[in-house]
């Protein structure tokens, strides 16, 4: 602390650049103003700022199975080896460098991989970090009887070997370019917390983290909040407050309340709901953003019911969504339009795909030209198979469900009987939606491991749980084309070749429509005016990728 | 009396048996479970989730769990979270002084004013004043106790500013004048709706006990009106209050969900909820238990209460 305080009174070479750089203030992106703050003059952490969520963090381990929610958490109190920016690009964070085909820590074939960490680095308990507790960290996903959070990208690793404190090599026995991303979304460990503990899913870090994060766990109310403080010890830039609290507040409307009344600085997941979008605008000292955020929304269809087999079936289906007014009359026409999985941020968005046209008279004429028939009861069929299919969500979520309604009374303008089965949470994402129970679902996807563009969990054909494989494919989606494609763009590390890859990915994908895409989600965030830092990133799950860099003025 | 107390006593442990396993068996059978939160999660796989129940023990039957879990529980280890890895006593106990805060607070209101109101109307009876209170109180009644909280978030923090809209205390503060400001609120809707509820139970007790022949002798003795008051009627009229309060007795670990909700007061109710939404079976299955034993002691306070001060009871 002290050493800020020296460093605030006497500008050195760097904050001296920062000051020349500045003067052209007026090129820096939005994006800047967050960074730039990590470099400013404000270096002795104070004041206190709440941040809200609508959910309870509690998982503290960041290796276990965990929620979105949790990694609000995680990226204040512990430390990825390396993360995404804004526009997709990685950053060191306890690596000294990202390892790359180009920097040599990453082999031509991909499957030697060196990895070089920063020096001077410390556990909160002041224990030094090294490359002993990536080795561990690494290794700990893999254990049996850890209760791993993924296994995907790890089960290739092999032979973790330290070559110094600061140094490691593995192998992986096949090529994965997605490990990279799957990297920056671990947060390291410290290994001494397990020293002689038997059972590794019951170590201390449960109820009393112990990170290399900007902030140190000082504790936890139940059910309100989490408080946390300074980590004077931090290895980068930061943090400049003295303490964040992580505030719990269950229902929208009371976290929009208590940010209108002040009593909330930053409103978190799930942010400001579209119906107070208008009024949040016009608030006094808060600033309120519309960001785009990687999760789309979709119609997913069940390709393993007969209804979904014919493909002049799913783009009638899609030609009779009226998407514009769910999102301008729903949906308060915060999100936006699309026509795809990957969103329009993506240095891999596809700009090309058709355009989505609602239009009853042509998904009638489609339907009938592909040998659908009307039956007595205006429900179409065909080789005894009916158009009636139902349609399932999480209950709870109006505006879904007068999504679903509306969506409803247009499909049987065309023929096709929807019906609405929506069941609670702890249901809906069970067995029924893992194993493919469902005939189709309004759900929100985020199909991305991070900023990469993989998408295999979710469409290779050998990941349906369905048919017999493990992973996400729950729409049970065969396409032996977009399986040669996501094959391909694992396989390779070069950007520029796999944006072809994934463009045509996403081409075979709109034409054949295992899901009927309807929106990108945007959402809308605010925080008071006083506060700088916050800056979206579409490439994290959540808000506080960079709180090392927040502040009050 | 022993014998009595013995008895209620031995009914209440088949009762709490009873609700333990009903409990247990909707709550694993039912749909769903406590890993489907994890089922959007990126590079989830069902072979990943199944391999967490191994681990967790869900993959056994029902029954094997249902007596590991009965067994555990006799010896005083209710479980571990699901959530967090916490023991179920300690999350428990930890949303306990908020609520106990909260519920307290509110009770000492309602009790106080309720019985107050309930005894002025019984003694002015037919007046301005018996009305209102009667109109008042169906008001309260009827109204949801999230509107009058919104309401007095509305005029008391948005607009007046002078009271927080929500939380239990300012971290970094925490004094007892910050922990006042906070509670005043929720306290304040929480025990609208029993002052309402004492002030008309109050008021019929009342008017039982002035109609009777021991309160009109007292009066041809010559005592004062306020002697009568305080001697003869008000203890007289709180008699079968006892019942009432020992009903309420449960309402505190259930806590006032709806309150704590608009007001963010992490108590046992919001708790409840939670716990309900993630499928925390052991934390769930914990407050089942907690608010069973509370039901069966406040009833049994409460029968006691009566049998002490009326002996016919007893000897029933």
């Amino acid at each position: 602390m002290t050493d800020r305080n020296k460093k605030s009174a006497h500008l050195d070479r760097r904050q001296a650049l920062m000051m020349m750089g500045a003067a052209g203030a007026g090129l820096m992106t939005p994006m800047m103003i967050g960074r730039d703050r990590a470099f400013a003059a404000n270096a002795d952490a104070s004041g206190q700022l709440v941040l809200a969520f609508s959910q309870e963090p509690t998982v503290f381990n960041p290796l276990m199975p965990h929620i979105e929610v949790d990694e609000g958490v995680y990226y204040a109190v512990y430390d990825p080896l390396f993360d995404f920016d804004p526009d997709g690009e990685f950053f060191p964070v306890l690596a000294a460098e990202v390892p790359s085909v180009a920097n040599g820590g990453i082999s031509e074939d991909g499957l030697s991989w060196r990895l070089k960490l920063k020096e001077g680095v410390t556990w909160h308990d002041g224990t030094p970090f090294t490359a002993e507790d990536v080795k561990f960290s690494l290794e700990l996903t893999m254990d049996p009887d850890f209760r791993s959070f993924r296994s995907t990208g790890y089960r290739f690793i092999k032979d973790i070997t330290v070559v110094s404190d600061t140094e490691l090599t593995w192998t992986m026995s096949e090529s994965f370019a997605p490990m990279t991303a799957i990297l920056a979304s671990t947060y390291m460990v410290p290994k001494h917390a397990f020293d002689g503990v038997e059972d590794k899913n019951a170590t201390i870090l449960n109820t009393a983290p112990i990170g290399t994060g900007p902030f140190r766990f000082k504790n936890r109310m139940a059910g309100d909040h989490i408080e946390l403080e300074a980590n004077p010890d931090y290895h980068m830039d930061g943090p400049f407050l003295k303490t964040l609290i992580i505030k719990y507040v269950p229902d929208l409307n009371v976290m929009y309340t208590q940010f209108k009344s002040g009593d909330i600085d930053v409103i978190g997941l799930q942010y400001i709901s579209p119906d107070h979008l208008g009024e949040a605008e016009k608030l006094p000292g808060k600033v309120v953003e519309v960001v785009g955020a990687a999760t789309f929304e979709s119609i997913g269809l069940n390709m393993t019911r007969p209804q979904f087999q014919d493909k002049a079936v799913r783009q009638a289906l899609y030609m009779a969504i009226d998407k514009g007014s769910i999102i301008d009359a729903l949906y308060y026409g915060v999100p936006t339009p699309t026509e795809t999985y990957m969103p329009r941020q993506s240095y891999y968005y596809n700009e090309t795909l058709p355009r989505h046209e609602f239009s009853i008279e042509k998904a009638n004429a489609l339907l009938d030209e592909a040998g659908w028939a009307k039956g007595s009861d205006g429900i179409r069929e065909k080789d005894g198979v009916r158009l009636s299919f139902s349609n399932s969500t999480t209950a709870g979520n109006h505006l879904r469900e007068q999504a679903q309604q509306f969506i409803q009374q247009t499909f049987a303008l065309i023929g096709v009987e929807m019906t609405i089965k929506n069941l609670p949470p702890a249901v809906m994402w069970g067995d029924y939606w893992m194993n493919s129970e469902f005939d189709s679902v309004v759900v929100g996807l985020n199909v991305l491991a991070g900023a990469d563009p993989d998408a295999s969990d979710y469409f290779l054909s050998s990941m349906s749980p369905a048919l017999g494989g493990s992973g996400q494919n729950t729409f049970a989606y065969q396409n032996p084309k977009v399986d040669e494609l996501l094959v391909t763009g694992a396989r390779n590390f070069v950007p520029e070749e796999r944006k072809a890859i994934y463009e045509e990915m996403q081409a075979v994908i709109r034409e054949d429509l295992p899901f009927l895409p309807m929106f990108q989600y945007a959402l809308i965030k605010g925080w008071k005016d006083d506060v700088t830092g916050p800056v979206p990133n579409i490439n994290n799950r959540i808000d506080t990728w960079n709180v090392r860099d927040w502040a009050r003025s | 009396m022993f014998r009595y107390t013995l008895s209620r006593l031995g009914q209440s442990l088949i009762l709490l048996l009873i609700v333990s396993f009903i409990g247990f068996a909707v709550l694993t059978l039912a749909p769903g479970g406590p890993l489907s939160q994890f089922a959007l999660s990126p590079g989830m796989t069902q072979e990943q989730i199944d391999k967490i129940a191994s681990q967790m023990g869900l993959d056994r039957p029902v029954w094997v769990q249902y007596f590991d879990w009965l067994r555990h529980l006799v010896v005083g280890d209710w479980g571990t979270s699901y959530r967090d890895g916490q023991s179920v006593l300690h999350v428990i106990g930890s949303h306990l002084f908020a609520t106990l805060l909260l519920m307290g607070s509110a009770t000492v209101m309602s009790v106080t004013l309720g019985s107050s109101i309930g005894i002025c109307s019984a003694l002015r009876r037919g007046s301005a004043f018996d009305y209102s209170m009667t109109v008042l109180a169906m008001v309260a009644l009827s109204i949801p106790t999230f509107w009058f909280g919104l309401i007095a978030i509305y005029v008391f923090s948005l607009n007046l500013g002078w009271l927080p809209a929500g939380n239990m205390y300012t971290v970094g503060d925490g004094s007892v004048i910050d922990y006042l400001r906070h509670l005043i609120l929720p306290a304040s809707v929480l025990a609208l709706v029993d002052v309402a509820i004492w002030s008309r139970y109050m008021r019929t007790s009342t008017l039982n006990v002035v109609n009777q022949d021991f309160v009109r002798t007292a009066k041809a003795k010559g005592l004062t009106r306020r002697r009568v008051l305080l001697k003869h009627v008000v203890g007289n009229s709180l008699v079968p209050m006892i019942t009432l309060a020992g009903l309420q007795l449960p309402m505190v670990l259930g806590g006032a969900l709806v309150t704590e909700t608009v007001f963010t007061w992490p108590g046992m109710g919001r708790l409840f909820l939670d716990s309900l939404g993630y499928s925390d079976y052991p934390v769930v299955m914990g407050l089942l238990m907690a608010s069973a034993m509370l039901v069966l002691i406040g009833n049994l306070i409460a029968d006691l209460g009566v049998a002490l001060i009326d002996p016919r009871i007893r000897l029933e």
